[in-house]
């Protein structure tokens, strides 16, 4: 460990300000990368259901 | 030979087969990068010139070599596409442009961050990141123009095209960067040096870079199969998928 | 050259021309239309002494700082003026069905594609060119420049018009593909832009400018193998998709 404790991590003997943002944008930009792909697996599933169950009232109001 | 190749080309085979793939590729990534994080944050030691700020590099290296690197699969991607023809390839072109860009931009955003500490000011007109916003642009006009076809097909051989146009430009570019750079500012302090890393600064970015590169594995598979469920909606085991899963 | 005399593009494949006559008669073809329009010729030029205009008014008077920044303002206006003529390289025949004959005739369609892309760089990289010296005095350029800023342009504009034909070839099908076209192309022109540039910023000094003509000839070589072939292979997408 190069740091005496944790606040001294925190602090990155004067340079928190440039890593912490750098580290930030760059695991936050993983994981919204991962969220999105996520949340579009979602929407493109419940899509593809409703315009099943569309089609099928479609098929028996017409029957 | 051709029929092994047409079974891969085949999205519901892809579906089948990398379905079981994706927790191990997901969970190795987060292992790789929590590691990675832990290491290059609190272990490693820190740099005799640039102090704790070189922490950035262990994001910053990783997020380029990716920028790079899926460049690098776009045109691979659209010369299986415009050869063989095989709509899987460019499902995956699909999916991996919008993640370089976010690899690219990454890559610009830590390296501007680090140039402040290390120059005094957000921008440098340094060669690599010179290149890399080229490398941006050239990632956004790939997304764009893919967008601007109505037609689904016309827009795939079109984003084709124009990958390999860039994959082709793109050394010649870095090269003229290169060139424009050292005839106006002599290069003082390049952010990553090369000279002799000792074995606790560079094994913890070795292992950042692994965890990226599973990332962009998962993502682009599990993005991937999204683009098959998009694109093969009407087909009945996409529809027999949908209804079981919900 | 007479209108009378025009080969129309539609008498390509009724017979199997020879190549160097299809490729001429191409060349012939465009330049006849362009000339037709002798506004539309000027126009690249008139936004080019425009834009160099604008800059001392933007920036200063000063003939000192204008002639430091001179290569690069003329560089960068002459390749905007380029990007804002290719949108026309084959609207036109795109629109009237002229370009799909062209990919139908039984000559190698890169060649004739070569022809379109050589006709433009005749009407618009080399009179802006010629006519980049006068603007290069109002910049307070030394008249020891004006041979290598000549030389640059012409070579360097053939590069442009080359890689600009793929990305003109690409957005023709689109209604509305100026704007992508300036997003597709100029990251691509960036290597002409600087050794053009940096060969007349070395000619202002005095110094040797060969090396950065065998440059920019090797990108023009290099643009001439490929282009042409990938602007095709765009065309075609275009006109069938």
């Amino acid at each position: 460990m190069s740091f005496e404790s944790v606040s001294a991590l925190l602090h990155m003997h004067g340079y928190a300000p440039y890593v912490w943002p750098a580290w930030g944008v760059a695991l936050g930009a993983l994981a919204l990368l991962a969220l999105h792909a996520r949340y579009e697996k979602r929407q493109l599933l419940r899509d593809i259901e409703r315009r099943i169950r569309r089609e099928r009232v479609n098929h028996d109001t017409q029957a | 030979m051709w029929q092994i190749v047409h079974k891969l080309g085949s999205p519901k085979w892809f579906y089948r087969v990398s379905g079981p793939w994706l927790p191990w590729l997901w969970s190795l990534s987060v292992v790789l990068l929590v590691i990675g994080t832990v290491w290059g944050l609190a272990f490693a030691p820190a740099d005799y010139q640039q102090g704790d700020s070189f922490r950035i590099i262990y994001v910053h290296v990783p997020a380029a070599i990716l920028a790079q690197s899926c460049f690098a699969l776009l045109a691979i991607c659209a010369v299986i596409f415009l050869v063989w023809r095989i709509k899987l390839a460019d499902m995956a072109a699909t999916v991996a442009a919008p993640f370089g860009a976010a690899m690219t931009f990454v890559a610009l955003f830590t390296g501007s961050v680090w140039g402040i500490p290390t120059w005094g000011t957000w921008w440098v007109w340094d060669a690599r990141l010179t290149s890399m916003l080229i490398l941006l642009f050239l990632y956004l006009g790939i997304i764009a123009l893919r967008g601007a076809f109505t037609s689904r097909d016309s827009g795939s051989r079109a984003a084709s095209i124009l990958a390999l146009v860039g994959v082709i430009n793109l050394p010649i570019i870095k090269y003229s960067v290169n060139w424009w750079n050292t005839l106006h500012q002599p290069a003082t302090f390049s952010l990553t040096r090369q000279p002799a890393m000792p074995a606790e600064m560079w094994l913890p970015l070795l292992v950042m870079v692994l965890g990226f590169y599973m990332f962009f594995a998962a993502t682009v598979t599990f993005r991937t199969r999204n683009e098959i469920l998009r694109r093969e909606s009407r087909t009945r085991w996409v529809r027999e998928l949908a209804e079981k899963t919900h | 050259m007479s209108a009378d005399r025009l080969p129309e593009a539609s008498s390509f494949n009724t017979s199997a021309a020879p190549l160097r006559y299809a490729f001429l008669a191409t060349i012939r073809r465009d330049l006849t239309l362009k000339l037709r329009r002798r506004s539309e010729l000027a126009n690249p030029l008139v936004f080019f002494a425009l834009i160099i205009t604008l800059f001392p008014l933007g920036i200063t008077p000063r003939q000192e700082v204008l002639r430091e920044l001179a290569p690069g303002l003329l560089w960068v206006s002459a390749l905007l003026a380029v990007l804002l003529s290719l949108d026309g390289l084959f609207r036109d025949d795109f629109e009237d069905g002229t370009l799909e004959q062209l990919l139908l005739s039984p000559q190698p369609s890169s060649l004739l594609v070569l022809a379109k892309i050589t006709a433009h760089w005749l009407t618009t990289g080399l009179p802006l060119a010629f006519m980049a010296p006068l603007l290069g005095l109002m910049l307070a350029l030394p008249a020891t420049s004006f041979p290598a800023l000549c030389a640059t342009l012409a070579l360097g504009s053939a590069s442009l018009s080359l890689i600009g034909a793929i990305g003109a070839a690409l957005t023709v099908g689109l209604k509305r593909g100026g704007v992508l076209l300036s997003l597709l192309i100029l990251p691509l022109y960036i290597p002409v832009l600087i050794f053009g540039a940096g060969a007349v910023k070395l000619a202002i000094d005095g110094a040797v400018v060969m090396p950065y003509l065998a440059l920019l000839g090797a990108l023009l070589a290099a643009g001439l193998a490929l282009a042409p072939w990938a602007a095709t292979a765009a065309l075609r997408l275009s006109v069938n998709g």
